[in-house]
């Protein structure tokens, strides 16, 4: 089984509509929305959740008020500055270490467990997603896009799919690394800017880092075609496949205001033509 | 008179923060300084090209721990929540990337076996791009938690001058931290399902933090109306619309400002600080 993200450093590059269009094409495979803190696939797959879970990871301080003698060792000891004169929880600082609740002299802190989003178990057009939401201004995003990804691959087993599709994250931190580690390849979608370029390099860093091969597709190639050569070069230099390059085409737009793939609204449009010959290649290089 | 916090955030990645937050601040040149908080992909350098100055990494305690005098009781190991302290067999290990410095394991040892040490997270770099005050941060590619950066980057605000932050996309924490304690959020979006969604969990963090905010929408003739619905439901003021010009796109490609190359930019984005000054004083 092949598990495929989607990443790109940059946001906004365009990594939910390839990965919609891509469900749209690939057959026998378990689609999973990792970007669980501004997941946006499910605007166009549009899944009929079967099974919904909550999401607890980690504990937040909360102190009893009753029970406090404030007598200000918790404050002294708390590193975020979480607690207040009042000695009430901050509860967006809270990280959850504990140490408040293990040294507090009056037993006055509880620490119960943090619901701190839910995940999602859904049929779609295209077949089985798994997809998240991460409550806003939450924590352990990294946990929860660990968590989507195993379930999406008990489904793949269970169904003995070949493939998961994985819509990753922006950026290069927590969930990010959550998102990449252990799976067979790395779809960056890259945009042909002096941003998508230099976000685009730290991206194959840290898929260096963990070992995890990488293939580009380029967005919007046509927006300044200096910037696709220097993409190029970069993808060259760093012995890294270009599987597709996709033109600046309205119809993506147009589709995802109505909630459908560039392949369901405009399968003539040159964007459409350029998602299949991406995919087609992709299928090769993957061995699908 | 203290200087404003602008915080530039949206949800969505690729809206165009980093386009507002440079174009803002570099008409306001030496009264106004510039944070790029994104320290996991920081971009507002390639559009200023600032002459850094300063450069210092940036490190969290993480424990240390001294064999000849642990007794291996295992407290430490109890309170950590985030199993970065173990003791197994004859030793103690640590996983300094699991721990979040809480100093816990610190506080609790009986034999003080453990000590703290720095483990590097990134890098801050400040400099001048005209007279513009730029400070950002660069998290270390492979380092996953990037808000004690962010918070170290926050320490250089400058208080006598307007502060523009641009912060990460998302809502989760790193986005908190850009944003807590800022006078003015500015929500960049599109017109856009995606740009919707997303403008609606930024709008519910900044709701959070009890902050006042108003809307930017960029592209603002590719798509459709919904974005501005939501904005008149929340009663969210849209300072200002950028339409889709390829010019646009193109300038922003090649790592240049639209105040720059076109003009007439320069006294909207003018305006743009003025509309925010007025309702963050109001407010």
């Amino acid at each position: 089984m092949k598990e495929l993200v989607i990443v790109s450093g940059k946001g906004g590059t365009g990594k939910t509509t390839v990965v919609a269009s891509f469900a749209g094409l690939a057959r026998n495979k378990v689609v999973c929305d990792a970007d669980v803190d501004a997941a946006d696939l499910h605007l166009i797959l549009a899944p009929e959740v079967e099974h919904r879970h909550d999401f607890v990871s980690g504990h937040k301080a909360v102190i009893i008020q009753d029970k406090c003698s404030q007598c200000g060792l918790c404050r002294d000891l708390c590193r975020r500055d979480a607690i207040d004169a009042h000695y009430v929880v901050d509860s967006l600082e809270c990280e959850g270490c504990g140490v408040c609740y293990y040294f507090c002299p009056e037993k006055a802190i509880e620490f119960p467990d943090n619901k701190c989003g839910e995940w999602f178990i859904s049929s779609t057009r295209f077949g089985p997603m798994v997809h998240a939401r991460l409550g806003i201004a939450e924590e352990n995003s990294g946990k929860l896009v660990t968590l989507v990804r195993q379930e999406a691959k008990k489904i793949a087993e269970k169904r003995q799919f070949g493939l998961i599709l994985t819509d990753g994250p922006p950026g290069v931190g927590c969930p990010v690394i959550a998102c990449i580690g252990g799976a067979s390849a790395a779809l960056i979608v890259a945009e042909p800017t002096v941003s998508g370029r230099h976000d685009m390099e730290r991206v194959i860093q840290l898929a260096n880092h963990f070992k995890v091969p990488c293939l580009l597709c380029i967005n919007k190639y046509d927006l300044n075609p200096a910037e696709t050569d220097a993409l190029e070069s970069l993808a060259k230099s760093e012995g890294i496949p270009i599987v597709g390059k996709l033109p600046f085409d309205l119809t993506f737009t147009r589709a995802m205001v109505q909630g459908k793939t560039v392949l369901e609204l405009g399968g003539d449009s040159n964007g459409a033509k350029a998602v299949r010959e991406a995919w087609s290649s992709l299928s090769q290089a993957l061995g699908l | 008179m203290k200087g404003m916090i602008i915080s530039v955030a949206s949800g969505k990645g690729g809206t165009g923060k980093t386009t507002i937050a440079t174009n803002l601040a570099v008409p306001l040149s030496e009264k106004a300084q510039l944070l790029d908080c994104d320290v996991e992909q920081p971009n507002a350098h390639l559009f200023l090209n600032p002459t850094f100055t300063h450069s210092v990494k940036v490190t969290v305690p993480v424990p240390h721990v001294d064999e000849k005098k642990c007794n291996l009781c295992g407290k430490c190991a109890e309170i950590c929540q985030f199993k970065a302290i173990v003791v197994i067999g004859k030793s103690v290990l640590t996983f300094p990337d699991m721990c979040h410095s809480c100093g816990g394991c610190v506080e609790v040892c009986p034999e003080k076996a453990i000590t703290e040490r720095g483990r590097e997270v990134g890098l801050i770099e400040r400099g001048y791009a005209d007279g513009l005050d730029f400070v950002h941060g660069r998290l270390r590619v492979g380092e996953a938690m990037s808000p004690p950066l962010i918070k170290k980057l926050r320490t250089y605000q400058d208080t006598s001058k307007a502060t523009i932050i641009d912060a990460p996309p998302g809502t989760s924490c790193p986005v908190i931290a850009a944003m807590k304690g800022t006078d003015f959020v500015l929500l960049v979006t599109e017109p856009t399902p995606f740009g919707l969604y997303d403008l609606k969990l930024a709008a519910g963090a900044v709701r959070i933090l009890g902050i006042p905010c108003g809307i930017i929408i960029n592209r603002s003739d590719l798509g459709d109306n919904r974005v501005k619905e939501f904005a008149d439901e929340e009663g969210i003021p849209v300072l200002l619309e950028i339409p889709f010009d390829r010019r646009i796109a193109e300038i922003y490609s090649r790592g240049e400002l639209i105040v720059e190359v076109m003009p007439e930019w320069k006294e909207r984005f003018l305006g743009l600080y003025e509309s925010i000054t007025r309702i963050a004083n109001r407010d």
